[in-house]
């Protein structure tokens, strides 16, 4: 009889303690000062790492409430413009025409191409990169090697390090679409930077691409590209031309709340700490 | 005493409840991860339509305008369970026929364990185990190393408690009396393992290699890491492949949601439910066959 009791006498314990730590989440939190909604549009590439860091802000601020739209940088731009939304997000430089509006870099992100470490090729073109991307060379002797095919390895179809490396390398055809990798001429196609070094670095044969700021956690040797070093100081200096910046927009000069999460995402150590952690490369 | 009773009577209700809200539950959520499978995948098996989404070859979610075929992924799928099988069930009937039939029993503990630790290793560890290790022996074969074979091997291995554990108990469930009659007979052991004990033991059998074929077929994190996973039907082996789990997995990240691939990606999904639910039903099947045969056994 008793440890029936005592099983029951824990199981209604439980069950309000439950109950109380559901009601808990719902007192009012009197100390916010600032109430208001952001509406971030853009990139696919930059919206993860601005929900992110829109999470952070919202933590300390909560009565902000900021929703990241993530719909390509194109319709950031427009949406920036038309004043839909108040900040926008382009993973490009802006054209001519979308000119003008406030610019604020976030960050450079860049790309490195990478190969197995025994591999004696160097330096590759940008030219020789979109050929052996597009399958129209596939033996490493092409491009000053061994005598071996060219395995290709590339992340999966909706990374955002692949959009950028189809739109830097890759670039459009003639009717202006963009050019993408076809998968079924691959060796592999890897969800994870993680998984993409170490098959890299498995595969002497091997070809392929990630995050510049991440490639000396991997066995793997990054080369030249167009005859220029992958390091994080070619890309603050423009040398390295697979990068890309990461552009925060407003339509007007920023006030209020727009204007502090700005400052949170461009300035604050919080913000900085993030990006550095996702191995971004800030100005 | 009396008060005590209808105390007793009182606790008694209010565990009875609270033990069916906590069954309700998991049938709640089988079918609330049914609706929400289907609803999503609804706006891409429209667009595609459900026969071009099955039957297409193409898989190219990216491109304007996209294309969503899985068939290479079905096949990669069968491909890849049946050749985990074609590795897996031999040796899993074996080893439980040692254990069974033939290991003295000591031994046969030892063997338990450590097929129990083989069941309990996380997937990822068996993936990366084969990333580290498989891959590069198969390499010497010809291609990359990420096949079509590297994974079957990683699958055999881990389906392998599945087969054991459920055949060894239907091995074990077969009556004494069937094994003492043959060997009453003069038949040796050998033979009353393979002509009389085995065949008892057929349907449990089959329902473990079921069972390791659904281990198998919903198998993901061990897979993505050794297969390649190009959505192409493989040539050869050692060629690289994309099973369906893989295909969902491994897109799944960074894609939009509410966008058609998004949506493609579930429908991925409602195609793997509905072969894993088909076979389901054929493991009931079995095991009905089986429990029938032996209400007429004692009938008779």
């Amino acid at each position: 009889m008793k440890p029936g009791r005592t099983f029951a006498a824990i199981i209604s314990i439980a069950l309000v303690a439950g109950l109380m730590a559901g009601c808990g989440g719902t007192t009012p939190n009197g100390s916010q000062s600032e109430t208001g909604k952001i509406t971030v549009v853009g990139s696919t590439s930059v919206g993860p790492y601005m929900d992110e860091l829109s999470k952070l802000f919202m933590g300390k601020n909560p009565g902000i409430s900021i929703n990241v739209e993530q719909v390509g940088s194109g319709q950031g731009i427009a949406a920036t413009k038309d004043g839909s939304a108040d900040i926008g997000m382009s993973s490009r430089e802006l054209k001519d025409e979308e000119k003008p509006l406030n610019e604020y870099k976030l960050c450079l992100d860049g790309i490195a191409i990478v190969v197995h470490p025994d591999n004696p090729v160097s330096n590759l073109t940008k030219e020789q990169v979109k050929k052996i991307y597009l399958g129209e060379i596939t033996n490493w002797k092409d491009v000053g090697g061994n005598d071996a095919p060219i395995n290709l390895y590339t992340r999966e179809a909706s990374s955002g390090t692949r959009g950028a490396f189809e739109e830097l390398v890759l670039g459009k055809d003639a009717a202006g679409k963009q050019i993408t990798i076809d998968e079924t001429i691959c060796a592999a196609v890897l969800n994870s930077t993680g998984n993409l070094g170490a098959s890299v670095g498995n595969d002497k044969n091997a070809i392929g691409y990630m995050s510049l700021g991440i490639v000396p956690e991997y066995i793997v040797k990054a080369i030249k590209f167009n005859g220029v070093d992958a390091t994080p100081e070619n890309v603050k200096n423009k040398t390295y031309a697979l990068q890309r910046p990461f552009l925060l927009l407003t339509k007007n000069e920023p006030t209020g709340i727009v204007k502090d999460f700005l400052d949170f995402c461009l300035s604050s150590d919080e913000a900085k700490a993030y990006l550095e952690s996702q191995k971004l490369i800030i100005e | 005493m009396k008060q005590g009773t209808a105390r007793w009577r009182m606790n008694d209700k209010v565990i009875r409840s609270l033990l069916f809200v906590c069954a309700a539950i998991s049938v709640v959520a089988v079918l609330l991860i049914t609706v929400m499978i289907f609803v999503e995948a609804f706006p891409a098996l429209k667009e595609t339509g459900v026969w071009d989404f099955i039957a297409g070859t193409k898989w190219k979610p990216t491109d304007t305008p996209p294309q969503f075929g899985i068939l290479p992924m079905i096949v990669g799928s069968v491909y890849v369970t049946g050749l985990a099988l074609l590795f897996g069930l031999p040796i899993g009937m074996a080893t439980s026929i040692f254990m069974a039939e033939i290991a003295p029993p000591k031994v046969a503990v030892v063997l338990r364990r450590a097929i129990e630790i083989l069941a309990g290793i996380p997937s990822v560890v068996y993936g990366f185990f084969g990333l580290m290790m498989v891959v590069p022996i198969v390499q010497t074969l010809g291609g990359t190393g990420m096949s079509v074979l590297t994974a079957s091997i990683i699958l055999a291995v881990m389906i392998l408690p599945t087969i054991v554990s459920v055949s060894e108990a239907a091995l074990r469930a077969v009556p004494a009396e069937y094994k003492e009659g043959s060997l009453a007979l003069g038949a040796s052991h050998w033979q009353t393992i393979v002509r009389v004990q085995v065949p008892a033991a057929k349907s449990g059998i089959l329902a473990a290699t079921v069972l390791g074929i659904g281990r198998a077929v919903g198998e993901t994190m061990a897979v993505i890491l050794v297969a390649g996973n190009i959505p192409v039907i493989p040539e050869s082996i050692l060629k690289a492949v994309r099973t369906m789990t893989v295909n969902i997995v491994l897109e799944m990240g960074y894609v939009q949601p509410g966008s058609l691939h998004y949506s493609a990606l579930f429908a991925t999904g409602a195609v793997l439910f509905v072969f894993i639910m088909l076979l389901n039903f054929s493991i009931r099947a079995l095991t009905k066959t089986r429990g029938e045969k032996q209400k007429n056994a004692k009938k008779h």
